[in-house]
């Protein structure tokens, strides 16, 4: 098991490696002008040029390269062009509050997800499982941001049960900031996670050993929770990394409906006022974020599935 | 070589009757009929705006903002005066010219490099899979706001984020199928009698993997649609003033305190939508590729 737990890490470098190689190409690559873009139509070939030197963006693409992939391993991201602060301290602030409300709208959706479709699977075809799919129809259909911003309207503007944007301070104040945001999330990633443990239980509940089991005389509710559904967690599992980066790239509208500070939210602010050095900085930490997500389900993988750490 | 005559023909006969299943289907099944209709009736009115909005969606008058529902205008007025009922009638011409656009794009692209790693094989097809795996575990969202942020916003910089997007969902299907095919009887056949591999490509790969391709694209309108509503939602996508639904929403959260109207009906909108291309392509699925189903 800590052979495969190794390998599995070991594996991840050269993904890091490629995942940073596209992210470079997808900046230098695409066509568009970097200098171009931060100084507008109407810059002159001088400015050009000299912005270009300040980026090194004259250099030979290879030698760009390397000195990419060096500054990305030292963490040396650079300045923000817009205030000059260090790129290192808005990550440090901001990076926080993007995993806060990740963690918490993932909790959420698996809190009211894995129970909805465990409850749509048993009692399948009857009211309560179409109830179940019709939640899941419009969790699929409506977006994130559109639930977030009706959520504000109608709970924070209108009623004022909860503030309208930022973070507050000390932890009651935080979590009551925390909880319209986290529920959008939430909500629309339990449909998604309740079609896919229903799906994947109905499965197992056809399989040989559960019909044994009932055979047995064994009781619906211990079938279910002792025999089918730790097996039917394993797609759910490996669902679940997919789910947290869909929930991660989800956060980026929420951040900017609520107006809370985060990854996202710095990302989508650089983009507006043209900060290259930012918008490059918050493209690396969600491409890291998807590799590193990975791997942590990878290993969650091994925790539920014993079957994993024989091969 | 002897050529061999393949035994499970049938496998490969089509249905006669595709659209013959897909009619019963409409009309057995009431939901998607409804889907149907709506999506018909959304094309034409895409397409006939400028004859049934009651205004110009870019007009703007400082004596009308923020105005509620009434006889003149039907959703209310934005900050700027703007009539919204208008720009929503506008707004789902950005939607569906993205939303049928990219995954088109996306299929070809995508079916052209999965077929070359499928059908080439070695080291082509490693590099291929290696980096078609890697761009799956993105998700879609997460793809598009990288490429539209590397790239700014405007329409084809928000077609070419949407295409990097889905083009590895297509990638896999088609070099999954064409891995599977690359063996058949009749490829070998043409490779003996020494047919050129492009035309071999596009006279027995293509032919074979294209319902599969079909199936897939409906089943991404959906998501074409909803990634260009939070692209253009994020300022990355359609650029004012052009009204597209996504954006729509964004100058209503800069005008929280004045109405909500524009966000309400453009968010309701964006969800019928979706929510009726979820419904047709989930209807297509059954119909075409049973197997398809996850």
């Amino acid at each position: 098991m800590w052979k495969y737990i190794g390998l599995r890490i070991v594996d991840a470098v050269p993904t890091v490696i490629l995942v940073l190689s596209l992210v470079f190409v997808a900046l230098r690559l695409l066509p568009g002008d970097p200098a171009q873009v931060v100084l507008g139509d109407n810059a002159t070939a001088a400015q050009l040029e000299l912005f270009r030197k300040q980026m090194g963006l004259d250099a030979p693409l290879w030698h760009q390269y390397l000195s990419f992939m060096y500054n990305v391993a030292t963490l040396r991201f650079g300045r923000s062009l817009v205030n000059g602060v260090p790129i290192i301290q808005l990550l440090a602030v901001n990076l926080p509050y993007t995993i806060q409300l990740t963690i918490a709208a993932t909790f959420i959706g698996v809190a009211l997800g894995i129970p909805l479709g465990v409850v749509s699977a048993r009692h399948r075809g009857e009211p309560l499982d179409d109830v179940a799919r019709i939640f899941a129809l419009l969790g699929y259909a409506v977006p994130d941001f559109y639930l977030g911003a009706i959520f504000l309207i109608y709970l924070s503007l209108d009623l004022g049960l909860f503030p309208i944007n930022g973070t507050g301070s000390g932890l009651i104040d935080q979590m009551h900031h925390l909880v319209l945001p986290a529920l959008t999330l939430g909500l629309v990633k339990a449909a998604f996670l309740s079609r896919l443990t229903r799906a994947s239980l109905l499965e197992v509940l056809s399989k040989d050993y559960v019909r044994t089991a009932r055979a047995k005389g064994a009781r619906e509710g211990r079938v279910i929770y002792r025999h089918a559904l730790r097996n039917a967690l394993l797609p759910v599992v490996t669902g679940l990394g997919l789910s947290i980066l869909a929930t991660l790239s989800g956060s980026v509208a929420i951040e900017l409906v609520f107006g809370r500070p985060g990854i996202g939210n710095m990302l989508i602010g650089a983009v507006e006022t043209r900060d290259y050095p930012v918008v490059q900085a918050g493209i690396i930490v969600f491409a890291l974020f998807v590799v590193l997500v990975n791997l942590a389900v990878d290993l969650l993988a091994i925790a539920v599935d014993p079957r994993i750490r024989v091969r | 070589m002897a050529i061999t005559i393949a035994s499970d023909e049938p496998e490969y006969a089509r249905s006669p009757s595709l659209v013959a299943t897909f009619s019963r289907r409409l009309l057995t099944d009431p939901v998607t009929l409804v889907a149907v209709l709506y999506l018909g009736l959304l094309c034409l009115v895409a397409i006939f705006a400028p004859l049934i909005a009651p205004n110009d969606p870019l007009a703007q008058s400082i004596l009308q903002i923020n105005l509620p529902p009434s006889r003149d205008h039907w959703l209310g007025t934005d900050q700027f005066g703007r009539d919204v009922l208008s720009r929503i009638i506008y707004g789902s011409r950005a939607s569906l010219e993205l939303g049928l656009i990219s995954p088109l794009l996306a299929a070809l692209g995508g079916s052209i490099i999965g077929m070359i790693g499928g059908y080439f094989g070695g080291i082509v097809d490693r590099v291929v899979g290696r980096l078609i795996d890697l761009l799956l575990s993105f998700p879609i969202l997460l793809l598009g706001i990288i490429v539209a942020a590397a790239l700014g916003p405007g329409f084809w910089n928000l077609v070419m984020a949407l295409v990097l997007a889905f083009a590895p969902r297509f990638a896999r299907i088609a070099r999954a199928s064409t891995l599977s095919i690359r063996n058949e009887p009749f490829v070998e056949a043409a490779v003996a009698a020494g047919v050129r591999h492009p035309t071999i490509i596009v006279r027995h790969i293509l032919p074979n993997i294209a319902g599969s391709i079909a199936v897939l694209i409906t089943l991404w309108i959906s998501s074409a649609i909803q990634l260009e509503a939070t692209l253009s939602f994020l300022g990355l996508g359609t650029e004012p003033p052009r009204p597209s639904w996504g954006n729509i929403i964004r100058d209503g959260l800069n005008n929280l305190f004045g109405s909500a109207w524009p966000i309400v009906s453009a968010g309701f909108a964006i969800t019928l939508t979706v929510l009726a291309f979820n419904l047709l392509g989930d209807a297509v699925r059954d119909v075409l590729d049973p197997e398809l189903k996850e």
